[in-house]
């Protein structure tokens, strides 16, 4: 049984981080949905434990470019290189193995699951993820419920296991998108001091946020992304120069 | 005589029983029903075909290979299950982004061919299967006589549902079921190979159905169109049942053939019906099922 469950999983071993080098560089990405053409020609790139930001109005087209990465929109063109490794012609599931892990914006807690059945949900990809004892010593909330049924979980406790869940995999690239929509602000608090604890752990990061005033700290360069492109790309050096251009740009 | 509501006691458990067996095979049924729909969203109408395939692979594995019935019981589902296998991974892999409703045709189209094909070799009359030797004979309970062969299909059939409900409440490649027939695309992101979890589950719930036939082999004649009948029964139970929940679905199997046991009894005339008249209830009050959730 468990022999099965695993060739559902994994030939994914024989994975090495490429030191210093690019964990993701994206070019000239255009992804469909049907007929409707939503990404440009996206242009970006990331370094190994870099956190960047994909800043925009809605419909920009930032959480479509981390849905493309995953190969979750209809149709890809151009070129995604994860740590090396060309992905647009490789199967959906084969993505993740490349040491990827993605929280949606919706979260996508399974209701048919218990918060533990969700946290050990998502198979493993590579050695060297966080324990569930790890897990649960960050996030205290998950352990004290983790027999609930996974969508009887309060809003933050939703977004602390739909994270929590991808650190378990051993992934070294996250993508997390709208992790802080609709939370409130202390819980948004102990989010940032997730990230600042996964950054210290060499985790790679592309987050797509609204809220600035959460990714500013966090971050080490932003994209700003409009009509399905990156229009401008700021380091964190230059944010306090450019803050009064960003703000025009995102109409804030 | 000890006398239930004017029936002797003897004749009303022995419907009970008859009751409780073809609710079993309502059950076994609807579970592989219900597991196939759920992760494939179709409605898979060959499974009464794949029943009959189970009885016809029994019968004439044993008559022209000497396959008995014991290795028959593991062997057919295997065979049959490979077959739902390779049906899904030609045939339901290439209409899957479109409407659910062409699987469900292309399902009762191979239904139909199945049914056809063995029509044109052998008739529908109908052939008899013999009880295999260990489980021959009956024995007297005081209040009834069982047959040893239909108290073994009622526990073989509760033990596989049982082990059908363990694998997918409670190991881990139920749980990527579980997960997968709730949002597919999510369980693609964590690099779990969604199309070999469907092929491999439309399989299981095709061995389910042929499992099923070859327990039903001794018990009923053997003939092409054994399953079709079956099947109209099966489509209300799961109906009656909902299609959330396995537990539900052997629950409603087993309830609904004891209602049909029991209508035998006292209103025979409306033994064939009653299971509809159920089903009309059921889908007046609660639209999604007794089990189902309200979507």
């Amino acid at each position: 049984m468990t022999q099965l469950a695993e060739n559902l999983e994994l030939e994914g071993a024989g994975y090495r981080d490429h030191d210093g080098a690019e964990m993701l560089r994206v070019s000239d990405l255009h992804a469909f949905y049907g007929e409707s053409h939503i990404l440009h020609g996206v242009d970006l790139d990331v370094k190994r434990g870099e956190l960047v930001t994909l800043l925009g109005r809605n419909g920009a087209g930032r959480s479509t470019t981390l849905k493309a990465i995953m190969s979750l929109v209809g149709r890809r063109t151009g070129s995604i290189v994860i740590n090396g490794t060309e992905t647009l012609a490789m199967k959906p599931h084969r993505i993740p193995r490349l040491g990827v892990g993605y929280c949606p914006e919706e979260r996508g807690i399974f209701a048919s699951l218990d918060v533990e059945e969700n946290l050990l949900l998502p198979p493993t990809v590579r050695s060297g993820g966080m324990s569930l004892d790890e897990i649960y010593e960050m996030f205290p909330n998950l352990y004290e419920r983790r027999r609930s049924q996974g969508t009887r979980l309060s809003g933050g406790e939703q977004q602390m296991l739909a994270m929590a869940r991808i650190l378990r995999t051993g992934a070294r690239l996250l993508l997390l998108d709208e992790i802080t929509e609709g939370l409130a602000p202390v819980i948004v608090q102990a989010l940032g001091e997730v990230l600042i604890k996964l950054k210290a752990r060499g985790m790679t990061i592309v987050l797509v946020e609204q809220n600035f005033r959460f990714a500013a700290p966090l971050a080490d360069r932003h994209f700003v992304m409009e009509h399905g492109r990156i229009v401008e790309e700021i380091s964190a050096a230059e944010l306090p120069g450019r803050r009064d251009h960003l703000n025009q740009l995102l109409g804030v | 005589m000890t006398m239930i509501f004017g029936v002797p006691l003897a004749v009303f458990m022995g419907q009970l029983l008859l009751g409780l067996i073809n609710g079993a095979f309502y059950a076994l049924l609807s579970l592989g029903l219900a597991v196939i729909f759920g992760l494939l969203k179709i409605v898979n109408f060959a499974h009464g075909a794949q029943y009959m395939l189970g009885a016809f692979a029994a019968l004439l594995g044993f008559r022209y290979l000497g396959i008995n019935y014991w290795v028959a019981l593991l062997l057919v589902p295997l065979v049959v299950g490979a077959l739902g296998m390779l049906i899904e991974r030609l045939l339901l892999r290439r209409i899957a982004h479109l409407d659910h409703l062409y699987g469900l045709l292309l399902t009762f189209g191979l239904a139909l061919i199945f049914e056809g094909a063995l029509v044109n070799f052998f008739g529908v009359s109908g052939a008899s299967y013999p009880i295999p030797p260990a489980l021959q004979g009956g024995v007297n309970l005081g209040f009834m006589f069982l047959p040893i062969y239909r108290g073994w299909v009622l526990v073989a059939a509760l033990a596989v549902c049982l082990f059908t409900w363990f694998m997918i409440e409670r190991t881990r490649l139920g749980a990527y079921l579980r997960a997968g027939t709730e949002n597919p695309a999510l369980m693609q992101a964590f690099g779990v190979n969604v199309p070999l979890l469907i092929t491999l589950t439309y399989g299981f719930g095709v061995a389910l159905a042929a499992f099923a036939g070859v327990l039903a082999a001794p018990l009923y004649p053997v003939s092409p169109t054994m399953g079709s009948s079956l099947l109209i029964v099966v489509f209300a139970v799961v109906v009656i049942g909902g299609m959330g929940s396995i537990l539900g679905a052997v629950l409603t199997g087993l309830a609904m053939g004891l209602i049909e046991g029991l209508t035998k009894v006292y209103y025979p005339e409306a033994a064939n019906t009653v299971i509809f008249l159920v089903m009309i209830l059921v889908l007046l009050l609660r639209p999604a099922g007794l089990f189902g959730k309200e979507a």
